[in-house]
């Protein structure tokens, strides 16, 4: 026999701990989808439980059932349309005045109901005493007295499922009185419903009567449907209106909300019990110190700085090991493969581009962490409270910091996750253009980029210099909002009426999940298209091939260079000293390389030892004469690789946009390396790596030398580029993002937008470190 | 009988009975749904550092409001 199922919807007020049942309920076995042709998230997990197979579907938390937000919208229209078995409201045992107006709407909807009276420990600690059996009994329905961050009372809860559907616990519904006035208007547009043909007859009658008196939108389109009811409806309202406002002063909908307000207070004073009346519970004592007005900005920093410290902390171990992992990848397929296409693609295209990618996961899933611990503890919407009178300025809301930081307000978080964030917010404009500026953060993968060039030219001044590019990047972010919302994005601003939860401690479990979650999203977006963005990007840098002649050309070129020194070397005669030897001491010398040293010095003593004798002047010319020999051989190879690059199809593009980016200064190296960055940032560097290795041009060198090496790059140029990538265009997987959440239009517009703002920017710098012939300080 | 003022010229930590909300439509809808409705008493817990938005507490639950927002709801304090 197949198991018999049961549908089980959990609605619930936001803060309710509807999550945390639902993970209790479902543990891993959930899976995340979007309800149709909306951004709200559905989660679905099963559970079983004495032979019944339990879907369990999550709800967005809503205070209400109006048609003014999606996710009230989406709630409602899920329990109407799909018809769940039973539906379990979560309510808040420690505010049960104000989850208990969500219960009463949800009964108005018909449908049957489970009441999970959650936070029972808060309640408890709080002084308030609940009879439930009292309220069970008042409000017909089977009520569950539970804990679900312990996990006390979820066996109940679902034994009460499965109770109720075995026994139902009350067949006819009970119904709160809004007054003589508006029952009866109620009535009457009852019996107009009952008596037309065109209403599906799917929603309950005095539900949509009750609606259409509070003016809902949704409804008042389906009463469209019969122009001659609507007629008639509109009527029984108008003078219902005008009776209210005559008699009390209010709309039926106010009136219908205190009539609910009504109910439920009558219902607890008769249920519960205060044994305490303390003025401040210890949330509210916390929030005195971390939102005072002086200190709490403070705090906020601080707090912000030490998670950006230990997430790095905490990170760099298990990057290492995917570091070693991969490392040990390469070697493994080097000894497998002969050089050729093949070997490239594997390595450079397939590991390498994968890898880097990758190797970022750890950081990514901590700054997840991170984020869900400020989440669940209830700070996050203290930063937003703090916060939003700055945002305001710039045309956001506070929750818009929320997406900031994660994209990267505290350096190393990522903006796809961050245009994701952005679902919190309700107004369509203020949510899109926090969505188009979290790209100007500084996301994880700028930082390997940044670190590079600041330990090349900056190193004095690193931890500041990192400090200044997460505050410009901010100022960039906040004034290019601003602008959007003065320009393309103008509209009203959206209120800030929110509710600052209790201070809780987070639950292990639910930071895993949702650090998980997160992290897989990121993984699975980023993912599924890095390995064929690699491919194409390696592909990009490796083909057209310079034909043979050419090569044969430059391999000439080499070996005469080689067959010049040998002479010399014979010629000089020096005693028990040979080309071979030359080498081999030039490769030791170049290990032992100390910084500063000339290369002559080193090889002097490099080949002293070799022979271990004083070096005579014969030998010291010898060594000028191999030294020439190097750099002669450096050059055909640099020019080598210079014109392979240049033959290849980013080679080429990276060529042609010289003569646009020529102003800031940028050559066709430097432009492929921030064209393989719309690819993912910290490509910038692989990218600038192959450029400028190829063989051995730079043997034995790290990027960082070899960027000092090249008499093009300076401290000017080294701030200009650092400008550039810090504001320059959003990597594929954010526009993505951009263009799922929203539409590909906004997509277009931010590449457009990015570009246009970091040319300027980096134009304006270049413009002002020429004029005053300044050379940064940092 | 005390004085009937909006919440934006209430002092902190000063508690008072909320006599009217003259917000209309959504706003009115979403004040009532956070619990905001006559004959409600509130306190107010505190201000963020730029004297706006206004924490306020209402029932159990801590809630916050622009100043312009919070100017619909009309507090009867002593």
């Amino acid at each position: 026999m197949l198991p018999k199922k049961i549908r089980v919807a959990l609605a619930g007020n936001p803060n309710s701990g509807k999550s945390t049942l639902f993970n209790a309920l479902t543990g891993s076995k959930q899976h995340i989808a979007n309800y149709p042709g909306v951004t709200v998230e559905k989660k679905v997990g099963f559970t079983s439980h004495k032979g019944y197979e339990i879907e369990v579907i999550d709800l967005p938390g809503t205070y209400s059932l109006s048609a003014y937000s999606v996710e009230e919208l989406v709630a409602r229209s899920f329990i109407l349309e799909e018809k769940p078995d039973i539906v379990v409201d979560v309510v808040d045992a420690s505010n049960l005045e104000r989850n208990l107006y969500l219960f009463v709407q949800l009964q108005e909807l018909g449908c049957r109901l489970i009441i999970a009276l959650n936070m029972m420990d808060m309640a408890k600690a709080r002084g308030i005493q609940i009879d439930t059996r009292l309220l069970s009994k008042h409000l017909g329905v089977r009520v569950v007295p539970m804990t679900a961050r312990s996990g006390e009372g979820v066996e109940d809860l679902l034994e009460a499922i499965v109770q109720e559907i075995e026994h139902p616990y009350q067949k006819t519904p009970f119904r709160v009185s809004y007054g003589s006035d508006i029952d009866r208007a109620m009535a009457d547009i009852e019996i107009l419903l009952g008596r037309s043909e065109s209403i599906p007859k799917a929603y309950e009658p005095r539900w949509l009567a009750l609606k259409f008196l509070e003016g809902d939108t949704q409804i008042q389109e389906i009463f469209n449907l019969d122009p001659e009811l609507n007629k008639k409806a509109t009527t029984i309202l108008k003078n219902l209106s005008k009776h209210t406002l005559d008699t009390l002063g209010e709309e039926p909908e106010a009136i219908i909300a205190d009539h609910r307000y009504g109910f439920i207070c009558s219902l607890i004073k008769e249920c519960t019990k205060r044994h305490i009346e303390k003025r401040l519970n210890l949330s509210d004592r916390i929030d005195k110190i971390l939102t005072n007005r002086l200190l709490g900005p403070v705090f906020m920093l601080l707090i912000l700085y030490l998670i950006y410290f230990f997430i790095f902390w905490v990170s760099s171990e298990p990057i290492n090991w995917l570091e070693t992992a991969f490392d040990f990848l390469r070697r493994k397929t080097d000894a497998f493969f002969e050089d050729g296409v093949l070997k490239s693609l594997i390595q450079s295209g397939v590991i390498d581009g994968v890898g880097g990618i990758l190797g970022y996961i750890p950081l990514i899933f901590f700054m997840f962490g991170a984020i869900a611990i400020l989440e669940d503890s209830g700070y996050m919407a203290r930063v937003a409270y703090m916060m939003d009178r700055v945002m305001r300025f710039f045309g956001l809301h506070g929750s818009s910091v929320i997406s900031l930081i994660v994209s990267g307000g505290i350096s190393g978080g990522c903006a796809v996750p961050g245009v994701l964030a952005t679902r919190t917010l309700r107004d369509p404009k203020e949510r899109l253009v926090t969505a188009l500026v979290t790209p100007f953060m500084n996301c994880g993968g700028k930082l390997p980029v940044y670190a590079i060039i600041i330990s090349a030219f900056f190193p004095e001044g690193r931890a500041r210099l990192m400090f200044i590019l997460t505050l410009f990047s901010w100022a960039v972010a906040l004034f290019a909002a601003r602008f959007l919302r003065g320009t393309v994005l103008k509209g009203p601003k959206s209120p800030f009426l929110m509710e600052l939860p209790p201070y809780r401690l987070p639950t292990l479990r639910g930071l895993w999940i949702h650090s998980w979650e997160r992290t897989w999203l990121f993984i699975k977006r980023a993912g599924t298209l890095i390995l064929a963005f690699s491919i194409i990007l390696w592909a990009g840098l490796y083909f057209p091939r310079l034909d043979e002649k050419s090569l044969a050309e430059f391999d000439s070129q080499i070996e005469m260079e080689r067959a010049k020194i040998i002479s010399i070397i014979q010629e000089k005669g020096v005693m028990g000293l040979s080309f071979e030897q030359l080498e081999r001491a030039y490769e030791v010398a170049t290990k032992e390389d100390v910084l500063d040293r000339p290369m002559e010095d080193s090889l002097k003593l490099s080949v002293k030892k070799a022979l271990d004798r004083e070096v005579d002047p014969d030998t010291d010319g010898l060594i000028v004469a191999y030294l020439d020999h190097k750099k002669a051989t450096q050059d055909i190879l640099r020019k080598k690789n210079e014109t392979a690059l240049k033959h290849t199809f980013f080679g080429r593009i990276g060529v042609m946009l010289e003569t646009v980016t020529g102003y800031l200064g940028f050559d066709y190296k430097l432009n492929v390396a921030l064209l393989s960055g719309a690819f993912a940032k910290e490509l910038v560097v692989s990218t600038l790596g192959t450029a400028y290795s190829i063989e051995s041009a730079y043997e034995g060198r790290s990027l960082e030398e070899r960027l000092k090496m090249d008499p093009e790059w300076g401290p000017g140029l080294a701030l200009v580029v650092l400008i550039f990538v810090a504001i320059y265009i959003p990597c594929i997987p954010t526009l993505l993002a951009i263009g799922s959440e929203f539409s590909y239009k906004w997509t277009f517009v931010s590449v457009v937008f990015n570009l246009s703002v970091a040319f300027i920017v980096a134009f304006v710098v270049r413009f002002f470190l020429g004029v005053f012939s300044i050379s940064p300080w940092v | 009988m005390g004085r009937i003022i909006p919440i934006r010229h209430m002092e902190v930590e000063q508690t008072g009975v909320v006599r009217k909300i003259t917000a209309k439509g959504e706003m009115g809808r979403r004040l009532r749904e956070m619990g905001i409705v006559p004959g409600v008493a509130i306190t107010v817990q505190g201000r963020a550092p730029l004297k706006d938005p206004v924490a306020i507490k209402v029932m159990d639950s801590v809630l916050t409001l622009r100043n312009n927002e919070a100017d619909y709801v009309l507090v009867e304090v002593d």
